[in-house]
């Protein structure tokens, strides 16, 4: 329990620290585009309770549907990719063309071809969250022990039982990573393809109340898009060290060994 | 006697990176139902390569495998493969009784013959306290007894061994040879046990293949005329298993002579 508290404690110290000094920095400003910590934090409640259902929800929504396919497309595609060399070879000169693409940049092209409602702003997060998952699909498919894929073909394991036991656990970490990579990144495009053309969402809410020099209100947009960053990433801790419990173990035991 | 396992002729060459490198040169063996083989030959004769084209896992260059008067092609049913790498052969995700129930509920048998098998299975190999385990949490002599019980759950008819002792320790080594032998005499199958270690090959063995070198072919099949039941203590320090040692062993000194005297391009 002890541990628990000073861990946490070790986790909020610093955060802690650094908002006491904004607010004591901050608390005399009279500059219009810096307001003081204490007027953001008024405008907060306010500010969000009323676009919750209008705008923070859509966003989570298309952000969390947008990750989900993004990590979809990225494992369905990386599987044979990583397990057939020959097609590795063939596809990887335009696998890295088209991630050496900057996602923003597809989004006037996306916005021509599907306009500017809600499945534009999806295929801005697959296009640019897909390639973490994908790259560490293939390498963690590649990394597959090799005597565990001759014991699963000794004992005539195929198909899906070899799919689901061996490839997709085995290469588990690697995509939990890619995954975790992805998630950063598909906050930051679930934003940005809200504030190019939009009429709702965290982006474009952001946006607009710079243009009505709702100066207080767009910090407080901020402040909610960063503690929306730090939730996803504690939800992210807690299904990585459920699904990676036996890598973390192992890893712990082979250090026993020396 | 009908034969179970028949290699005929078996050659395996491997390709690749402008060097042709042949593995097994022209190697042909039979085993009766219920034998217990052990292989011996110097270190690098392809021991390996051959388990692996027994086993189906690869496919040999000329030659031939028949189990049970049927060639193999991949991977026969009714064969189970104990590999050295016990840490690599057991699924680090499955708990230990997950592990050995997996080919069993891949094959589709009904659950409570499943549950029994396993059960049986895990206490005979004397684990049957570490059900919910992890293989990681385990010793290595403990995590080769999982691999020893999967195969035994799955009742093949024959059960191959590569090298399945090298990486433990002599006492723990001493216990599975022991253990081994039980379930190879309990069971009824037919034995492939491959080593580099001569004292195990005659300990173990009814008839030790020795193999030369590579281009690996089998230089001597011998009986091994010793009590069929086997005494760590007895067995090892009686006259005739000194004798069967050292005639192994010569001839493994001569492959291996024979294997260094040999220029290859």
């Amino acid at each position: 329990m002890t541990r628990a508290l000073r861990s946490l404690a070790r986790a909020l110290g610093l955060p802690a620290v650094l908002f006491a000094v904004w607010w004591l920095v901050s608390a005399g400003s009279k500059s219009f585009y810096l307001p003081p910590l204490r007027a953001i934090l008024d405008a907060f409640g306010p500010t969000w309770s009323s676009r919750w259902a209008s705008d923070v929800l859509p966003s989570i929504g298309r952000l969390l549907i947008g990750y989900a396919g993004a990590v979809i497309a990225g494992v369905a595609l990386g599987v044979p990719l990583g397990g057939r060399p020959r097609l590795r070879a063939a596809l990887e000169p335009a696998l890295e063309l088209f991630r050496a693409i900057p996602p923003p940049a597809l989004v006037p092209v996306f916005m021509l071809l599907f306009g500017i409602g809600t499945p534009m702003k999806l295929l801005v997060i697959v296009s640019g969250a897909v390639w973490p998952v994908l790259l560490n699909t293939i390498e963690g498919v590649r990394a597959v022990d090799e005597v565990l894929s001759d014991t699963c073909q000794s004992y005539g394991i195929t198909g899906l039982t070899r799919l689901r036991v061996l490839v997709l656990r085995g290469a588990s970490p690697q995509i939990v990573t890619g995954m975790r990579q992805a998630l950063s990144i598909a906050i930051i495009l679930m934003v940005i393809s809200e504030m190019f053309a939009s009429s709702s969402g965290l982006g474009y809410a952001i946006v607009d109340f710079q243009r009505a020099f709702s100066i207080p209100q767009m910090w407080s947009g901020i402040l909610l898009l960063g503690a929306l960053g730090v939730v996803l990433s504690l939800g992210f801790g807690v299904f990585e060290a459920r699904a990676l419990r036996w890598y973390h173990g192992q890893r712990s035991a082979h250090r026993e060994d020396g | 006697m009908t034969q179970l396992l028949e290699v005929r002729r078996l050659r395996k060459i491997y390709e690749g990176h402008g060097r042709i490198v042949e593995a097994i040169g022209d190697l042909s063996f039979a085993c009766a139902p219920g034998e217990l083989v052990c292989i011996v030959g110097p270190s690098g004769a392809g021991k390996t390569t051959l388990l692996k084209c027994v086993a189906g896992l690869i496919a040999p260059t000329a030659g031939e495998v028949v189990l049970g008067g049927a060639r193999v092609a991949g991977p026969p049913p009714g064969m189970a493969v104990v590999f050295q790498e016990y840490g690599r052969s057991l699924f680090p995700w499955l708990t230990v009784w997950r592990n050995v129930a997996l080919p069993l509920e891949h094959h589709g048998v009904p659950r409570g013959e499943l549950r029994r098998l396993v059960d049986d299975a895990l206490a005979e190999v004397g684990l049957a306290d570490v059900h919910t385990a992890y293989p990681w949490q385990l010793s290595g002599g403990m995590q080769q007894r999982v691999a020893i019980a999967r195969a035994i759950a799955y009742q093949p008819k024959i059960l191959l061994m590569d090298e399945p002792f090298a990486a433990v320790d002599a006492q723990t080594r001493a216990d599975l040879e022991d253990l081994t032998l039980r379930v190879w005499r309990r069971h009824g199958i037919t034995l492939l046990f491959v080593t580099h270690d001569i004292d195990e090959a005659v300990y173990m063995g009814q008839r030790v293949l020795i193999l030369s070198a590579s281009p690996t072919r089998v230089i001597e099949d011998l009986a091994i005329d010793l009590a069929a039941e086997r005494d760590q203590l007895a067995t090892r320090s009686s006259p005739r298993f000194a004798e069967l040692r050292s005639r192994v062993y010569e001839h493994i000194q001569r492959a291996k002579r024979a294997g260094a005297g040999e220029v290859r391009p």
